[in-house]
């Protein structure tokens, strides 16, 4: 142990005595910050004077949510039963506004819903059938269950139905209104004794990737769906027949005021009563506020966007750290001090590893903290994280660029030729994440994502990817494939196995 | 103390190393002589661990040089003066090797001062002349104040001045008590400094032996004798010297030392106007050793160049030995 602590100190010795290597370092810091604290990205979040803030119903669990749907529905007390008849559910999509589709959005929802009240971020159970998602049932915005598949027509209705007793809620499902399936039970967070329960219809935004040659991008736009019920009926305790109408967190006026709504095909938002029939028009979404494309605002990660330039720095800093003592025949001289060449590539890694995870540490955090208010000043909606996924993004970031250099230092150990390894080193880390965040299509994106040592990139996730909520979940925007310490393990592995035939190769082949 | 003992190594398809024997003793220098590929640089490395040899061992005090935990308080080497970062600083360079073997920035002070570097300590190492990075490799082979000592050809790029310093040096060394050892593949440079002479030759060691011992094996006894006189042959076969007659009155004597040849001459009134014992030189020692083992020898420049045989387009005659 004496022993490597020698040689440890003797290589720190070396890496602090070469002025580039310092200078590198020095930078790797200034990039991240730099990039962080001059952001290209406008937003128009408070911008526009007191009112124009961009402020989040705030769920249950804390997280920011989107609370937007046409709401027809009356108060009720205690425990009971609600059910109805879902008989057709028929889209609008605006993507493209001159050519509006008539598709249904796959994750548009019609269907019983039981709240805690008609605030926005109220908690809430629902049952629902979806346009592509079959039935499902969700509850307090992160939660999803899945029924059976398919969806709804003439010919092929679906009953729904919702029960309270207590705490807890249980949806069913029918096709005749007979024999029921539970499809799930739930216990929202905080239900009072009286809650509003009724039918909701709502349709998120629609987006998708755009790939024009060497450019790709998201396009997209708001979209509506109209769901079709009867059989509305209330027994087991709830009763009542005044059912009103609401338009929660409509984008055109105040939140459950009006009736009524705009939507976005200027058309109305709302509902409409034909005998026994009832037609509700909703946009929106009851689910996760996320970034990215299909969402609003940006996460944390975008702060970091000068990483990929420091990865670069430390990766050149990592093999030259090692290649330049072959080319000058000084690892002659290192083995003829340390003869144990494990030892020095031991106290090499823990020299580089060590360094790039400080000044990647002092970067990330210092960035993370000021970067945010850079961009809220700017107007751009920063989605606000728990503090242990903020140390997990610093951290993460200090770690990636420590785990890079080191497999650089592999690289340049088992190649020798400077030139060499830090080509095949940014080829192999940097590059990957570039194409993946530019021009590749989201598939290759992401599996490039999950086996390129780049996957470690996912430790600065700071928004979790729902399944059940529609948005482009693009590495661009922030999403990778992998969850943060498995990336990371997968860069890890590539450092450890490049490393592990560095020493056997070092160790066999005269110095 | 160093011994190696039965080295062998090819690389491919070259012998680089076939039984190398040989004991490096502590309070002299030992002069590892050869020509080019004679196996002196490749022993050297084995020797410190930086090569694996295919078979026989070297030893530093009887231990493998990779059981060593600090190497450098063992054996200091300098193999090649060119193996230095040129950004970093003569006295980091330095530094750094002391850290690995635990001392301080003060040894560090020390050796700079022993070689003479200490105005150009901070100075990039880059922009040293090779005669100053000689002097570096010096100070980083003393750093660990090791009992043996190994150089590889010390006196490449060195003024005269530095020559002079780093004969004195080394002697100064072995004086000392140090187990010394210079590689070099000119002879002469060797001439006043080394008690002992390893002579190599295609990964062989050719010759072992003391300086003193070499010479007497290479001398001959030959004296030569310039006289007019006719009788002088006569003279001499008589007092039991074999005289073979070089004409223009010089006579080459065997078996006489030069003062009975003096004596009987005077006692004969035979008179000598030059009487030379011809005394042999390391270099004659070594071209005799290794007229066989020379890897490149150059061709009879007359037979090879035809521009030789034309007095007035001579080219410099190739010598065996590694251009400075």
């Amino acid at each position: 142990m004496n022993a490597f602590a020698d040689t440890l100190r003797a290589e720190w010795t070396k890496f602090r005595t070469i002025r580039g290597w310092v200078i590198g370092t020095v930078a790797i810091v200034g990039v991240i910050v730099a990039f962080g604290l001059n952001p290209g990205m406008k937003g128009s979040c408070g911008t526009n004077g007191p009112g124009s803030e961009c402020a989040l119903p705030v769920g249950p669990g804390g997280e920011e949510v989107t609370d937007n749907f046409t709401f027809l529905h009356q108060a009720l007390t205690g425990d009971g039963v609600v059910t109805v008849r879902l008989t057709a559910m028929t889209g609008v999509g605006l993507g493209n506004p001159d050519e509006p589709s008539h598709a249904v959005e796959p994750w548009a929802k019609a269907g019983l819903i039981v709240r805690a009240g008609t605030g926005r971020g109220s908690s809430y159970a629902a049952v629902m059938v979806t346009g592509g998602h079959g039935v499902r049932m969700q509850y307090d915005y992160t939660h999803d269950v899945a029924g059976s598949p398919g969806g709804v027509t003439a010919a092929a209705p679906r009953w729904l139905r919702l029960s309270r007793a207590g705490d807890t809620v249980t949806a069913a499902e029918s096709v005749d209104g007979g024999r029921w399936t539970t499809v799930g039970t739930a216990r929202p967070r905080g239900l009072p004794s009286t809650v509003e329960v009724g039918l909701f219809a709502t349709s998120p935004q629609h987006s998708e990737e755009l790939h024009a040659g060497l450019m790709s991008g998201a396009m997209g736009g708001p979209t509506q769906v109209t769901g079709t019920f009867d059989h509305l009926a209330t027994r087991d305790g709830w009763t009542g027949t005044a059912w009103r109408p609401d338009v929660i967190g409509a984008p055109s006026g105040p939140a459950g005021g009006a009736s009524g709504g705009v939507g976005p095909d200027g058309g109305a938002l709302g509902s409409e009563r034909a005998g026994d029939a009832i037609r509700l028009t909703g946009s929106g979404d009851i689910a996760p506020a996320v970034a990215g494309a299909g969402g609003l605002g940006v996460s944390i990660t975008q702060t970091l966007v000068g990483t990929f330039v420091a990865l670069i720095l430390a990766v050149v800093v990592g093999t030259v750290f090692v290649s330049a003592e072959y080319r000058r025949g000084l690892v002659r001289t290192t083995f003829a001090a340390s003869p144990d060449r494990s030892r020095v590539l031991a106290a090499k890694v823990t020299v580089v590893g060590g360094v790039m995870f400080v000044a990647g540490l002092a970067a990330a955090a210092a960035t993370v903290v000021l970067g945010q208010r850079v961009l809220r000043g700017n107007g751009v909606y920063v989605h606000p994280v728990p503090a242990g996924t903020e140390v997990r993004v610093v951290v993460g970031t200090a770690a990636l660029l420590a785990v890079a250099a080191i497999l650089a230092l592999g690289l340049g150990t088992l190649l020798r030729r400077g030139v060499t390894a830090v080509t095949t080193a940014v080829l192999l880390i940097v590059l990957p994440y570039l194409l993946a965040m530019t021009v590749l299509p989201g598939d290759v994106a992401r599996w490039l994502l999950r086996v390129s040592p780049a996957a470690a990139f996912a430790l600065q996730q700071a928004s979790p990817e729902y399944p059940q909520v529609a948005n482009l979940y693009t590495p661009a925007d922030g999403y990778f494939p992998l969850a943060p310490w498995a990336g990371f393990a997968v860069l890890a592995g590539w450092a450890a196995v490049v490393l592990a035939a560095a020493a056997v190769t070092q160790r066999r082949r005269d110095a | 103390m160093i011994t190696v003992n039965g080295l062998r190594k090819r690389f491919g398809a070259t012998t680089a190393l076939d039984g190398m024997t040989f004991t490096v003793q502590p309070g002299q220098v030992t002069g590892f002589v050869g020509p080019n590929g004679a196996g002196k640089s490749t022993t050297m490395r084995v020797v410190l661990g930086l090569d694996a040899a295919d078979a026989g061992e070297a030893l530093v005090d009887g231990h493998p040089y990779r059981a060593l935990c600090h190497p450098l308080r063992h054996v200091g080497s300098l193999l090649d003066a060119a193996a230095v970062s040129p950004g970093r600083t003569a006295r980091n360079h330095l530094l750094w090797l002391a850290h690995s073997q635990g001392l301080g920035p003060r040894r560090v002070d020390e050796v700079l001062d022993t070689v003479g570097l200490t105005s150009v300590a901070r100075r990039r190492a880059g922009g040293f002349s090779l005669g100053m990075r000689q002097r570096l490799g010096i100070a980083a082979a003393l750093l660990g104040d090791p009992p043996t000592l190994m150089l590889d050809e010390p006196f490449n790029g060195m003024d005269p001045e530095g020559i002079i310093w780093m004969r004195r040096l080394t002697r100064e060394l072995a004086a000392g008590g140090r187990a010394v050892l210079v590689s070099s593949h000119l002879m002469s440079q060797l001439q006043d400094i080394a008690d002992h002479v390893v002579v190599a030759g295609r990964g062989r060691v050719l010759a072992d032996a003391s300086v003193t011992q070499l010479l007497a094996a290479v001398s001959d006894g030959r004296v030569t004798v310039r006289s007019a006189a006719a009788r002088a042959a006569a003279v001499l076969a008589g007092g039991g010297g074999s005289v073979t007659v070089a004409g223009d009155g010089t006579l080459v004597v065997t078996g006489l030392p030069a003062e009975a040849i003096a004596a009987l001459l005077s006692r004969n009134g035979v008179p000598f106007s030059e009487l030379a014992a011809h005394r042999a030189t390391l270099e004659d020692a070594y071209l005799e050793l290794t007229r066989d083992a020379v890897e490149y020898r150059a061709a009879d420049p007359a037979a090879a160049d035809p521009a030789a045989a034309d007095p007035a387009a001579a080219a410099p005659a190739a010598t065996p030995g590694k251009a400075l």
